[in-house]
């Protein structure tokens, strides 16, 4: 008796459904084993994760200021992902963004420029930021240099160049040498929605980017040329679109969006450009893009799961101790549920029995 | 002289991670298997390799650590890509998520702790000859193994008939399974083989590199060793060639900051990721004449009965 793989005559919606609840329950289990491991009482770790952040009005909000950056990246990635271009770069967009916004601010400090500063800081991060995506892009596109490699080589080149700036050009005269610029002015932050809390205008835009994306996904031409491209490629070139187009296209819109969100993290949440801006927004995105299943509504509550595990992560290590890597194996064992379950869309699994195997032995 | 004899034995070492990682890479490749979580599988042996030999205080048992971790991490690849048919590059990054996350949890017990690292070979006389003695006679074991283990394989791939049905699940699964080789099977093997290596690559940094462990201590290199395979063209003795060409140039930019040329540390440091995206591009540029990669490189499978 062996247990096999089939596939399935179509799609099972059923499955389609409910596969990321399954997810998170498989992975609530795994976790719970963890963490009895760890010697620490699962209910109360569960918990401290899950439950205790959603009960004070303080943590809704770092909730929303989380989900902010991962839910704009991963709406980026998504088209990618969709497109069936590989952009994994995102953390080294975010940080691009965040130090192009971060040079306006730098250079406009102390002066009297007037309001116009946020914007431009915003507009030059996005730009910056696809500018940054389509140098794998374009790799790819023109030299067939996978998108892959290149994309997270320059992770790290930009994860240097902010290094470099905060340490040395940039830093803050009066910061007793800490790596870091100074506190930006008040016209280069990102204003805050509610008095004393941390909720801030950034999570608007992030609403405006699900609803565009839902928009151009649904209901335009392009979103349906992104989905056959990534779908069924020989459609698409019968079809006459042009895939390579879609490449730039996907790769510079996701630039942009996690750019916007760099500065917007910056601008916003922390005040001043230093290193360490980003507890991975990049790769965790990644994460809330398939758990979400490159659906734009998908992801913005994929998005907000995973702003609660960041949240829940910081309580647990304060109230129990319990270290913070123990939120990356959970986001790690979550993709892992999340594309296994997906897999049972397509597949079924199936019970053979030896006696029908073709008696041929191995070589 | 001693500065050049210097120079050689710290490319040797600063290459032989990424050789022996990108070896086993390139063997899971040539099997038909994009395993992307190299650097998930480095981080997590060089943690539990670190662990080995600080509790045993035995370089060779920390090396075994490494080892299995490394293949049990890919075990987790290969029933997700294989098993379970899912989209091979979403599994490895899902993988190197993932081992990012269990090398804290792992490291988190002996961060600062420090060990004696790997023994160098030492044979009185030939040893001390100028220049080449201590580059030929006086490496640690991991560098002669890297060496063995690269001949090994090419002798496996090209000379060995389990080579030619290796290659074959690579090239055509359909064909490999219509002549009854169990291709699944196969490349499952050829995946933990990748996991062997990239846990043996991990755990000769915090075992002979620097003798101690830190968080994030690979630092790119399974990405890197990913690179290199395709700079190799799949092919294992230009895959020598390129990793020592990527270990020269890690040394390079230590020494030039040490010379202090004047260039910022973080320029020089940035130069062995912008050299792996000039190289892809170079490289790829030139083959518009067809690909060399395996024809069903990291294609699903899923035998029909």
């Amino acid at each position: 008796m062996q247990l096999v793989l089939e596939k399935r005559a179509e799609r099972s919606n059923t499955i389609a459904l409910v596969s990321p609840l399954i997810a998170i329950g498989l992975t609530i289990v795994t976790m719970t084993i963890l963490f009895a491991i760890l010697g620490k009482n699962p209910l109360l770790a569960l918990q401290a994760y899950f439950i205790a952040p959603l009960t004070d009005g303080y943590s809704l909000q770092e909730i929303a200021v989380k989900a902010t950056p991962l839910v704009m990246i991963a709406i980026g990635l998504s088209l990618c992902y969709l497109a069936n271009a590989w952009n994994i770069g995102a953390e080294g967009q975010f940080l691009i963004g965040a130090v192009a916004g971060s040079w306006l601010a730098v250079k406009t400090q102390g002066t009297d420029a007037g309001a116009w500063v946020l914007p431009a800081m915003l507009v030059l991060a996005a730009a910056a930021g696809a500018l940054y995506a389509l140098i794998p892009a374009i790799c790819k596109v023109k030299f067939g240099a996978s998108e892959i490699l290149t994309s997270l080589m320059l992770v790290y080149v930009a994860d240097l160049l902010l290094d470099y700036l905060v340490r040395g050009p940039w830093r803050d005269p009066n910061g007793f040498n800490f790596p870091t610029t100074a506190e930006f002015d008040s016209v280069a932050t990102v204003p805050l929605l509610l008095e004393g809390g941390r909720l801030h205008l950034g999570s608007i835009i992030a609403l405006l980017v699900v609803a565009a994306a839902a928009i151009l996904l649904g209901r335009t031409i392009k979103g349906f040329e992104i989905r056959v491209v990534g779908a069924a490629p020989r459609a698409a070139r019968f079809g006459g679109f042009n895939a390579n187009q879609l490449i730039i296209l996907t790769f510079a819109v996701s630039g942009a969006l996690a750019g916007l969100a760099g500065i917007i993290e910056v601008a916003g949440p922390v005040g001043h450009l230093q290193p360490g801006i980003s507890p991975g927004y990049g790769f965790t995105a990644i994460i809330v893009a398939f758990l979400g299943r490159l659906n734009p509504i998908g992801i913005l509550i994929a998005g907000l799961f995973l702003a609660l595990t960041f949240i829940g992560g910081e309580q647990a290590q304060i109230a129990m101790k319990i270290p913070l890597d123990v939120t990356k194996v959970f986001q790690g064992i979550l993709l892992f549920y999340v594309l296994a379950c997906d897999s049972l869309i397509l597949y079924r699994f199936k019970l053979v029995f030896p006696n029908r195997q073709v008696a041929r032995g191995a070589g | 002289m001693e500065l050049v004899e210097a120079i050689i034995l710290s490319v040797l070492a600063a290459s032989t991670p990424l050789l022996i990682a990108a070896t086993g890479e390139l063997v899971t490749e040539r099997a038909g298997v994009l395993n992307l979580g190299v650097e998930g599988m480095m981080i997590v042996g060089a943690a539990c390799g670190f662990g080995g030999a600080w509790l045993t205080g035995s370089i060779l048992i920390g090396a075994l650590f490494g080892i299995i971790a490394g293949t049990l991490m890919s075990l987790v690849f290969a029933l997700m890509a294989l098993g379970l048919a899912v989209n091979q590059v979403a599994t490895g990054l899902a993988l190197t998520i993932l081992g990012v996350g269990l090398s804290g949890l792992i490291g988190a017990g002996f961060v600062g702790e420090r060990i004696t690292p790997a023994a160098h070979l030492n044979i009185p006389g030939l040893t001390d000859i100028p220049l080449v003695g201590r580059v030929l006679f006086g490496e640690d074991a991991f560098v002669y193994f890297s060496i063995a283990l690269i001949i090994g394989v090419w002798w496996f791939l090209y000379r060995t008939r389990a080579g030619l049905i290796l290659r074959a699940c690579g090239d055509n699964h359909v064909s490999a399974h219509a002549l009854g080789y169990p291709v699944l099977r196969i490349r499952t093997l050829a995946v933990m083989f990748g996991g062997a290596c990239a846990g043996l690559a991990g755990a000769y940094l915090p075992l002979a590199y620097t003798p101690f462990f830190i968080p994030g201590m690979t630092a790119g290199r399974g990405w890197i060793a990913l690179a290199l395979v395709v700079f190799a063209s799949w092919r294992p003795g230009r895959l020598v060639i390129g990793a020592y060409l990527f270990g020269a140039v890690t040394i390079l930019q230590l020494h030039a900051q040490g010379w202090g040329v004047g260039i910022p540390s973080q320029f020089m440091s940035a130069l062995p990721y912008l050299a792996t995206v000039i190289v892809l591009v170079l490289l790829s540029r030139a083959r518009t004449g067809g690909s060399t990669a395996p024809a069903a490189l990291g294609t699903v499978f899923v035998p029909d009965r």
